[in-house]
Formats: structure tokens, C-alpha cells, sequence
């Protein structure tokens, strides 16, 4: 029991330092909350220019990558999981289920690695014509990430597909209805939520992914306009800056403040999730 | 009717693509950084130091990733496993119990840069041990505990309920029914899991940066055991990059003419290492799995 509390304690100190940590930019510095929805991040003063910490670059660019990394990997994995209960083959299934372990098992770094030295340069030498100029950009990570998060949402999907009873595949079969329409009007309706779920699963990976993303991003501290432009993300910029600043100096809070920012998107997500468990429609 | 049969046909296809797309671009991922390693990876690259500007090896990472990772077993293993065991066996459905899955969920989607994060307040700065192997161990803690917990729990539910009533019927007690039946059957879900997550602490990254740190001694002697020599690789209180931490910090600092060399040549050794994992988790897992039947 002590053991298994012990999980609590350190998810109690854990929130308490990263909040108190993260609240110093506001309460230590006295900076306006306001920061937090500022587009203009200038740590280092210019001429007649003060410094300015404004978050809502890293904040716009995490949401912004997240969402396209899911828009990218929600249709494909659901495909995936579908392909996996309801169409393949044993021997199709004995090869791609191995496969997606293996995409789980691939450190982070890697991806990153490979995004940087392969998809980097191909998009800036075959798809310049796009905008891509540099070859890092939104893009380049959202793609990156949605090969990360491609197991999570299959494997989620795919346990709810599995859950739901043979008996009513059988009984619209026996109407008539095709594969594909019995896919459409009653496995998917039946284990939407738990897609759901999936998603915002596959969400909070990506949201917390900083290595890989940083890697691949161009890390410019702006609002994400365009899909081939460099911009940044919360993790990117901690990854980047957390080092290279003094702890205690304005700049350094700001990190801190980012990744509190962090800490409760994933807390918000751990929740949705619960409640998306709880009202299961069916079982 | 001829169009919901096309459609039919039309997303067959579409969905055996999509499957073949996935196989094909794990081929082409694997093939791509054992091809691009081909010519940079050798028994000494493996083996010896880096170098501040040449190509040098990655010998003291690949080592510092495997002292981390025994580290963090060494941890997490006995409370894993005790966790686990609680929450299959002893575990009420009240709040504590409630909390105590929040607290396992919680931790698991912690991003893991704040995981690192903490580590960098609690252990680099709060207890003064600066940047550390054993920070870094327990920085891997932190999310491999509920990890764990969970698939030792997983696999003790996963034993049959009559080998329980057979056991307890014999009139032994629960303690003795937990430690000479159940867990002996759940053996091997649990050293499958135990494998399978020490691929994904073998490739962490973001929550050594701030906690194992950014640079290490090597010139290793193994044979130095005193834990307490800042120079003896098996001290817990020295700095201790890992190989997945040298890539981006190779990459990142892009100091040097070989960069990439070094960057393939890791990303080589660290994919085979975790991949190996992989495949020997189930080889173990099935190898256990029968020898319990034969008995």
C-alpha cells in the first residue's frame, strides 16, 4: 500500500514545485498575467525595445502542431485499427501489429533524428515550391508527431472495436448491409467515444513531446501563420532555453511558467479522459 | 446497391493501403539508420570515448544508458512490483484506491520535459547533488513506477480465479496464496512488461537533459568500484549523458565536421539496442510462458 501511495506523494510534490515554480514569473517578478496571451516574445532588450515575455507563440504553436499531428494521424489510425478487426487476415495481422510495437519502441530522439535529416531536406528540396523554405516548419512536425502518436490511437481504437459484440456484426451482416456500411453505421457510432478517447490519448503525447518536435520545428518564437513556416512550442522552447538561462532571472520563470502550462494541458487531458470512460454508451 | 458494393470494395482497399503504407514505413525508417550508419558504426565507435571535434565513439554513453537503466530498475522494480501488487490484491474500490489511479494516470501523461523538469527543482537544485546519474535514475522513476504498477496489476488479474480458490480451499492464506501461486503464474507478464519498458527508459531523452545533464567523464575504469570516485563509472553522483541525450546534443550544439556521422552512427546503436529489447521481451515472455506449462 505504501508503495502504491507513494505514486500519490509524487504527483502531489511534483505538482507543488512545478506550480510554485511556474507561478514566480507573476507573484516573484510581478509580471501581468495578461503575458500569458502576449504575442511577443523579446527576451533580449533591443534598441528602445524592452524585453517582453509573452507566451502565446508557444502556447498557439503547441496547440497548432497538435492539432495537425491529429488531423494527420486520427484518419490513418482508425483505418489502421479497422484494417486490424474487422478486414486482415491472420497473417496480415501477425505483420502489422509487430510493426506497431516496434513504431512504439523507437525512441523520440530518433524520430527526431530522421525528421531532421530526411524529411527536413526533402521538403525543402522537392516541396520549395509549397513555401517550405527551410524544410523545418509546423509541418515537418506535426508529421513527425503523427507517426509517434499512430500506435496510441490504433491501439485504443482497436481494443474498442474488439469490445464490441460479434453478435451485432452478425445481425447486420444478416440485413444485407455490406462490410464497409456495417463499419459505418454501427461499429464506428458504437465505439465513438472511445476513439475519443483514443485522440485525446494520442493528444496528450503529442502536447508533451519536446525532443523530437524541437528537433524538426525551426524553433522561431512566433505565432504560427503558415503550415511551411519555423515557429515554436512550449516544450521546444523549455528544451532550448531551460539550459542557457540563470535560474531566478525573469527569463528563466518564463520557462517555468510554460511548463505549467504544460503540467495542466496534460491534467486537463488525464480528466477528459476519465469522463469520456465514464459514459461509455454501451456495455 | 452497386454503389454500397463499390464503396465497400473502395474502402477494402483503402484500408489494406493504409496497413501496407504503416509496414512499409517502418522498412523504410529501420533500413534508412542501418544504411546511413553503414560505414560510420564499428567495434570501436562502440567501444571507445568521444571526441570534442572528431568522430570519436560513443562507449560512455551506450554504458551511462545502461547503468541508468539498471539504476532505475533497481528503484522501481521492487515498488513497481509491490504497487502492482496491492492494486490487484488488496486494493478496496474506495477513494484512496480512486486516488491512487488518478495519481498512476496523472503521472503517465505528465509530458515528460516536466518530468525532468521536477527533477531538475528536487534533485539538481533542492538537494544539491547537481546534475547526477541517480537524479537521472529517478527522474526515469518517476514515470516507470505507475508504468509498472499497472502491468504487474494487469498480469495478476490475468491469472485465473481458480488457481485463487484452489489455493485459499487448500487453506492457505492470502499472503501464501499471492507468493507461491499467483505470482509464479504472472511471472511472465510481468518480466514481458519489465523488458518492454526498459526499451522506453533506454531511449529517454527530454527528462535527462535537466537531471543527468549534458556532459560525463569517461576514460572509463571498471574496475574502479569505489561509488563514491566522481570518475568510477559506476558512481551515482556524477554526470551521465546517455546515448539518446549525445544525439540531440550532438545535433543541437553541431560543433565539429561530423555531426551527422555521429548522429547516424547513435541513432544506429540506440535503435538496435531498443529494438532487441523488443524482440527479446516476447522471446522471454514465450520462453517462460511454455516452461511454466511443461511443469
Amino acid at each position: 500500500m505504501v508503495a502504491a501511495a507513494s505514486m500519490i506523494f509524487v504527483v502531489g510534490v511534483l505538482l507543488l514545485f512545478i506550480a510554485w515554480n511556474g507561478i514566480r514569473l507573476f507573484v516573484v517578478d510581478h509580471e501581468s498575467l495578461t503575458l500569458i496571451f502576449n504575442p511577443t516574445w523579446r527576451p533580449l532588450a533591443g534598441d528602445n525595445e524592452p524585453v517582453l515575455f509573452g507566451l502565446l507563440p508557444f502556447l498557439a504553436g503547441t496547440i497548432a502542431v497538435t492539432g495537425v499531428a491529429i488531423v494527420i494521424a486520427t484518419p490513418m489510425s482508425v483505418g489502421l485499427a479497422l484494417f486490424l478487426s474487422e478486414v486482415a487476415p491472420n497473417w496480415a495481422r501477425r505483420i502489422v501489429q509487430p510493426s506497431l510495437e516496434m513504431f512504439v519502441g523507437i525512441p523520440s530522439v530518433v524520430y527526431g533524428w530522421i525528421g531532421l535529416t530526411v524529411l527536413v531536406p526533402w521538403l525543402r528540396s522537392s516541396f520549395g515550391w509549397l513555401g517550405f523554405q527551410t524544410g523545418f516548419s509546423l509541418f515537418t512536425g506535426a508529421l513527425v508527431l503523427a507517426v509517434m502518436i499512430l500506435p496510441t490511437i490504433t491501439s485504443v481504437s482497436y481494443d474498442a472495436l474488439r469490445a464490441v459484440p460479434q453478435d451485432w456484426r452478425f445481425a447486420s451482416l444478416a440485413l444485407g448491409t455490406t462490410r464497409w456500411q456495417t463499419i459505418r453505421h454501427l461499429l464506428i457510432p458504437a465505439s465513438l467515444t472511445s476513439m475519443a478517447t483514443a485522440v485525446v490519448l494520442g493528444m496528450t503525447r503529442a502536447a508533451g513531446e519536446a525532443l523530437a518536435v524541437q528537433m524538426v520545428i525551426g524553433s522561431a518564437p512566433v505565432l504560427p501563420s503558415s503550415l511551411t513556416a519555423p515557429m515554436s512550442t512550449l516544450t521546444s522552447q523549455i528544451t532550448l532555453d531551460m539550459g542557457n538561462t540563470t535560474l531566478g532571472s525573469t527569463w528563466n520563470d518564463a520557462l517555468w511558467t510554460m511548463s505549467l502550462i504544460l503540467l495542466v494541458i496534460s491534467v486537463t487531458f488525464v480528466v477528459l479522459v476519465r469522463r469520456l470512460q465514464g459514459k461509455r454508451t454501451w456495455q | 446497391m452497386r454503389r454500397a458494393l463499390i464503396a465497400d470494395r473502395v474502402a477494402t482497399a483503402v484500408m489494406w493501403a493504409i496497413a501496407a503504407a504503416t509496414v512499409l514505413l517502418l522498412g523504410a525508417f529501420i533500413l534508412r539508420i542501418v544504411w546511413s550508419a553503414v560505414g560510420v558504426l564499428s567495434p570501436s565507435f562502440i567501444v571507445s570515448d568521444p571526441q570534442f571535434l572528431g568522430l570519436g565513439g560513443v562507449g560512455p554513453l551506450l554504458w551511462n544508458s545502461f547503468y541508468m537503466l539498471l539504476l532505475t530498475l533497481l528503484i522501481t522494480g521492487p515498488l513497481g512490483t509491490a504497487a502492482g501488487i496491492y492494486m490487484a490484491e488488496y486494493a478496496e474500490e474506495n477513494r484512496l484506491t480512486n486516488a491512487i489511479r488518478f495519481a498512476q494516470e496523472t503521472i503517465s501523461s505528465v509530458p515528460s520535459i516536466v518530468v525532468g523538469l521536477f527533477g531538475l527543482i528536487a534533485f539538481v537544485t533542492v538537494l544539491h547533488w547537481g546534475f547526477s546519474a541517480i537524479g537521472g535514475g529517478l527522474a526515469l522513476s518517476i514515470f516507470n513506477l505507475p508504468l509498472l504498477a499497472r502491468l504487474t496489476e494487469q498480469a495478476l488479474r490475468a491469472v485465473p480465479a481458480d488457481e485463487r480458490t484452489g489455493s485459499l480451499a487448500l487453506g492457505a492464506t492470502k499472503w501464501q496464496t499471492i507468493r507461491n501461486v499467483i505470482l509464479p503464474l504472472a511471472i511472465p507478464g510481468i518480466v514481458t512488461g519489465l523488458i518492454l519498458t526498459s526499451g522506453r527508459i533506454f531511449g529517454e531523452a527530454a527528462a535527462l537533459l535537466f537531471t543527468a545533464g549534458l556532459g560525463t567523464p569517461t576514460n572509463y575504469h571498471f574496475e574502479n568500484l569505489n561509488v563514491f570516485d566522481p570518475r568510477s563509472p559506476w558512481s551515482p553522483l556524477r554526470p551521465a549523458t546517455t546515448l539518446s541525450v549525445y544525439i540531440w546534443k550532438t545535433n543541437s550544439e553541431g560543433l565539429g565536421s561530423h555531426v551527422a556521422e555521429i548522429g547516424n552512427g547513435s541513432a544506429a546503436v540506440l535503435l538496435v539496442t531498443v529494438l532487441l529489447f523488443n524482440v527479446g521481451a516476447r522471446a522471454l515472455g514465450s520462453l517462460l510462458q511454455r516452461g511454466m506449462k511443461i511443469r
